[in-house]
């Protein structure tokens, strides 16, 4: 299982890639083999207000819904469209192609509370 | 009890089994003040016995066969192939549980698959579900679903729509904290263009039309479906599924939403219920619809399979974050709407369209003849509204001495209608029928 | 995609020209289509199938025989009460003087109809111990929603608005959450205690001036009597809150205990499930509220009520929530539920909550060494058993449950409550025999010993249906809901089809 090491995580699997002031974010590998196939990925709207640990998106397996946490605040100001025809490549690549949307942050000191590769990892060995 | 199989030999082995000595001894859970002492209800009665009794309470009530009766307003009364109840009463149709467990309900499963496509096709929308209670609350749900896309928090809905719709969309709309706001109808029964276009504000959602309306009204919805979606709001359609063999379907007005009640498709008036709701919706819509949805798959073994799909919308899964707390559907009904699509078939369906049209307006234009009488001319399906300088009352007791009810007295529902009333009439009147009740009408 | 000609669908076997009714021929108009502008018509004829009458039996006969069904199976399904459909029922409703009368129709030729509904209505004020009934709520969900905003209304009468929040129990069924949050109610969910039932203490930490409701189901999910039931109802009422009993077990308590004597104000019954109206293949059902009188006020309309011996329906009810439904409810099914009562009587109708209880004892004990029970003491109507255990062979609930399908059984309720993993629950109701419990238990055994001897015949289950194992994500991912969907994907040239297939023949079955 991986955990690259340039994104940072949430407790709640969700994994953030900064470019300048911008956050993109997934669910990590770990998330997505815990939900199993994904069917649907309902995202937000674009412009749509973040707020950091509030519910922002929902994935639907065949059994199940789980809400995606946004891990910072700010303006959705990209979203993944390939997901609405594809939402398999959250399975298959969910560190790339299964990226779910961006966010322009509105506090860039969150991005410093986020957990690191290791923290994150460590915590899914000790919960599994 | 003839239901209930244990035998008192079959009581005591299995007392034994489980170890206890009594069967009070598996209830020490419920407190001793709890427990009823005895509930006062009949003794159990022979089915002779009930069925007499049942029989003569029927006789307590009218019914189409003791009275030649014009009543619609939302039920209606009309030819029922006799396949139909047979079929229905197939005990695997009938008491069979929710198909959950697809391998064991293919046979309810490929029906309600059939039902939407049915219904698609007749609405000319892309997707339908499975079915809602009846037609009000198919509009409640219609209406919030709306509202949730749009994110606003307001509906337009026409007053000529069915005075229970708009009951039951006030009702659930209140529930959630969103306004209904209505726009009247001119003297002939059509909608009132200008406090529409007035009313339709940039807070408003969802707009409601029903065609044919409450007082039978084939509505014209031309430029509607443009002006309500450049303002970023979905169009909402009621209509009559019986009529859309040859009236335009709201696919064809551009609707967003179709939705209506489905009595009219093979079920009995049941005084009120059962009946059935159809929802349809465009494909933009299909992830955001409530209810269930059956869909087509392959098996292990590549054989066509059906299952009930996009389930996460729902609120076993979803529990909280559901677009709807709906569960039961109204599964035996929709099969009664689809066995009844398919023996109609595509000439039936026009047929039956043509034939409402016919006895509908042919009694209208008889009626209009008769002095103390005035109709309109707009357009009309199968009901429509008589103006009559006597009151109703007194036109409706003098017809009932002939066996005839007349139809609906509006001011109960339109309290500016005084002295109008609704006639209905289907495809099961016979002209006879129609000239006995000018007949009456005209020395009442 | 392999179709037989058992899974074609009408409109594949539709043929130009057929017809499968004659209607009259005769118009009383010359032209009537020609009354209506061009504009109003129809643009394009709708394409339903084309089928003859006895090509549409065939196909809707044959349909049936694909359904596991209560008249030809047993289904132990927990929490839904699948009991035996009596056929007097369906000859009352069927008779024409019912089921041909109009809900309009002026009341003095509705006095039938209409004492079916106060009688009905009387028989459950008595069951339950609640104080006046609406019959309008078209099923169980409906019922809750009904219920909700009479709680909603109750308080706002009062004008306490800050009461936003709705405690569920972590077991409830999935309706009760989703109705409390379509009207906007925060919900809370209170955690069980090792017995299985309401952790007081977490209730207490929960209950405050901000809370609504308590929304219960006694017994609960897990099939066990709240035994602090009186307790409970205490501590809610003193916050100032209402209580809401789900009345899905209700099959447990007739004659035993009735939720109006535990404190509840709102009580709702579903016709379907303990006054055996049939399912339908998932409806149409029936879910009646009952309220105490400090709720009487808020009721739908309409409701039924007798002046000087003539019934008559209410509308003048000021603080009504409105109406829930058009006209006055799920009228078949009032209607099948009274012949159903009188049908028991006082005798037989305590007899079904005995031989309920007795039933679902009897099974746990015989099953409970081969799959552990989630909490062993005796149960109401129904119990839980938990397949945990198996999941080291890849096996779960619901594989069991498909496997039971091989042996002529619907499988119990899988996966929930979601309180306990791998959940089977079974309620086996009253009316089946010791006969068919112990064939039952045959078969749960045998499975049992198939999970150590033969785990791949489980996870490949069934085998013996008309299909295995339909694929649930592919139906989810590329959504197939009508005839025209089906065409569209078709002229794809299978081409996902083939990919599906491919996939499966390298898979590994779950």
């Amino acid at each position: 299982m991986e955990f690259p090491s340039e994104l940072r995580y949430t407790q709640t699997h969700e994994w953030s890639k900064k470019t300048g002031n911008r956050v993109r974010v997934g669910i990590t590998e770990y998330a997505q083999h815990e939900i199993s196939d994904v069917v649907y990925v309902e995202l937000p709207r674009l412009n749509a207000e973040a707020a950091k640990g509030k519910g922002i998106a929902v994935v639907e397996s065949v059994k199940a819904a789980f809400d995606i946490y946004a891990p910072v605040s700010g303006k959705i100001v990209e979203i993944n469209k390939e997901l609405e025809t594809h939402p398999a490549q959250v399975n298959q690549d969910p560190y790339g192609k299964g990226w779910f949307f961006e966010i322009e942050m509105k506090n860039p000191s969150e991005w410093d509370s986020l957990l690191a590769a290791e923290s994150y990892k460590t915590q899914c060995i000790t919960t599994h | 009890m003839h239901y209930h199989p244990l035998t008192e030999e079959d009581r005591e082995e299995m007392l034994r089994a489980i170890g206890v000595r009594s069967f009070e001894d598996l209830l020490q859970s419920i407190p001793a003040q709890l427990r009823v002492k005895k509930l006062s209800l009949p003794e159990a009665t022979s089915e002779l016995e009930l069925r007499r009794e049942l029989e003569s309470l029927g006789r307590e009530n009218q019914n189409t066969k003791t009275l030649l009766s014009f009543l619609g307003a939302g039920s209606y009364e009309h030819f029922i192939p006799a396949a139909l109840p047979q079929l229905l009463s197939r005990n695997e149709f009938y008491t069979a549980y929710t198909p959950y467990q697809p391998e064991a309900s293919q046979g309810s499963l490929q029906t309600i698959f059939e039902y939407q496509s049915l219904i698609t096709e007749l609405t000319g929308m892309d997707v339908s579900n499975a079915s809602h209670y009846d037609g009000a609350t198919s509009l409640a749900e219609a209406g919030i679903l709306a509202l949730r896309h749009t994110g606003r928090r307001k509906l337009l809905i026409a007053r000529s729509v069915h005075p229970h719709f708009r009951g039951v969309l006030q009702a659930y709309l209140e529930a959630a904290d969103f306004t209904l706001e209505e726009f009247g109808f001119e003297k002939d029964g059509r909608f009132r263009k200008g406090e529409f276009e007035k009313l339709f504000t940039e807070d408003v959602g969802g707009v409601i039309f029903q065609t044919p309306n409450f007082l039978g009204v084939v509505e014209d919805l031309e430029g509607v479906a443009e002006k309500v979606h450049q303002a970023g709001a979905l169009l909402i359609l009621c209509t009559n599924p019986l009529s859309l063999g040859v009236l335009r379907a709201p696919g064809e007005w551009g609707a967003d939403l179709a939705v209506g009640e489905g009595q009219v498709l093979g079920i009995p008036m049941n005084f009120g219920g059962p009946y059935l709701g159809f929802f349809a919706a465009s494909r933009e819509l299909v992830r955001k619809i409530p209810g269930r949805l059956a869909g087509m798959t392959i098996d292990q073994e590549g054989r066509r399979a059906f299952v009930l799909t996009l389930q996460a919308r729902e609120q076993h899964i979803r529990r909280e974050r559901a677009s709807s707390n709906i569960c039961t559907n109204q599964a035996l009904c929709a099969l009664a709407g689809c066995i009844y699509l398919t023996l109609l078939g595509k000439e039936g369906i026009r047929e039956a369209g043509e034939l409402n049209l016919d006895r509908a307006n042919y009694l209208r234009k008889e009626i209009g003849s008769i002095k103390g009488f005035k109709i309109d001319s707009a357009p009309v399906f199968n009901e429509f509204v008589v103006r009559s300088e006597k009151p109703f009352s007194q036109i409706a007791s003098r017809l009932a001495g002939e066996g005839i009810l007349p139809g609906l007295d509006l001011s109960h529902f339109y309290p500016e209608l005084k002295g109008a009333f609704l006639v209905c009439a289907t495809e099961t009147k016979t002209k006879v029928d129609l000239d006995r009740f000018v007949k009456a009408l005209s020395r009442a | 995609m392999l179709i037989d000609s058992d899974s074609k669908l009408s409109f594949e076997k539709s043929r130009p020209g057929r017809k499968g009714t004659r209607l009259p021929k005769d118009r009383c108009l010359k032209d009537p289509l020609k009354l209506l502008p061009d504009s109003l018509r129809r643009r394009t004829p709708a394409p339903l199938p084309e089928l003859t009458e006895p090509e549409a039996v065939r196909h809707f006969v044959n349909l049936s025989k694909k359904n596991f069904s209560i008249d030809t199976h047993f289904y132990p399904l927990g929490s839904c009460s699948m009991k035996y459909n009596p056929k007097v029922n369906e000859w009352a409703a069927g008779l024409e003087s019912f089921s041909l009368v109009h809900p309009l129709q002026p009341e003095e030729g509705a006095q039938g109809w209409l004492r079916i509904f106060y009688e009905l209505e009387n028989y459950l004020k008595e069951i339950t111990g609640m104080d006046r009934f609406t019959l309008q709520p078209a099923a169980g969900a409906q019922g809750e929603l009904c219920g909700m905003m009479m709680v909603r209304a109750f308080h706002a009468s009062r004008g306490e608005v800050k009461r936003k929040k709705v405690l569920v129990p972590d077991s409830s069924h999935g309706t009760n959450p989703a109705t409390a949050a379509l009207l906007g109610y925060e919900v809370v969910q209170i955690q069980s205690n090792k017995r299985g039932r309401v952790d007081l203490e977490d209730l207490q930490k929960c209950l405050d001036d901000k809370t609504a409701c308590l929304m219960l189901t006694n017994p609960n999910t897990l099939g066990l009597f709240e035994n602090d039931i009186l307790k409970i109802t205490e501590m809610v009422h003193k916050a100032g809150a209402l209580l809401y009993y789900d009345g899905a077990n209700f099959n447990a308590l007739l004659g035993i205990a009735r939720p109006g004597d535990m404190g509840f104000d709102i009580v709702h019954l579903n016709l379907h499930k303990t006054f055996s109206t049939p399912h339908g293949g998932g409806g149409p059902g029936s879910g009646p509220v009952g309220v105490k009188k400090k709720l009487e006020a808020f009721l739908p309309v309409p409701l039924v009520e007798k002046k000087g011996g003539k019934f008559f329906l209410k509308e003048d009810q000021p603080q009504t929530i409105g109406r829930l439904k058009s006209f006055q409810g799920q009228a078949g099914m009032i209607l099948r539920a009274f012949v159903y009562i009188r049908t028991l009587g006082l005798s037989g109708l305590n007899q079904v909550s005995e031989d309920a209880v007795l039933n679902a004892n009897y099974l746990k004990e015989k099953l409970k060494k081969a799959f552990p029970v989630a909490v062993d003491e005796p149960c109401m109507h129904e119990f839980v058993l938990s397949a945990q255990f198996a999941e080291a062979k890849g096996i779960h609930a619901l594989d069991i449950g498909k496997r039971l399908l091989d042996y002529g059984f619907h499988a119990p309720t899988v996966h929930f409550p979601l309180v306990v993993p791998d959940a089977l629950m079974i309620e086996p109701t009253e009316t089946e025999s010791k006969e068919t419990l112990d064939r039952f238990c045959e078969a749960m055994l045998q499975i049992r010993r198939e999970i150590d001897s033969n785990p791949e015949v489980i996870k490949r289950a069934p085998h013996s249906l008309p299909i295995r194992r339909p694929d649930e994500v592919l139906a989810a991912r590329r959504p197939i809901l009508t005839y025209r969907d089906w065409l569209r994907e078709n002229s794809d040239s299978d081409r996902h089809y083939e990919a599906a297939l491919q996939s499966k023949a390298e898979a590994i079955p779950h």
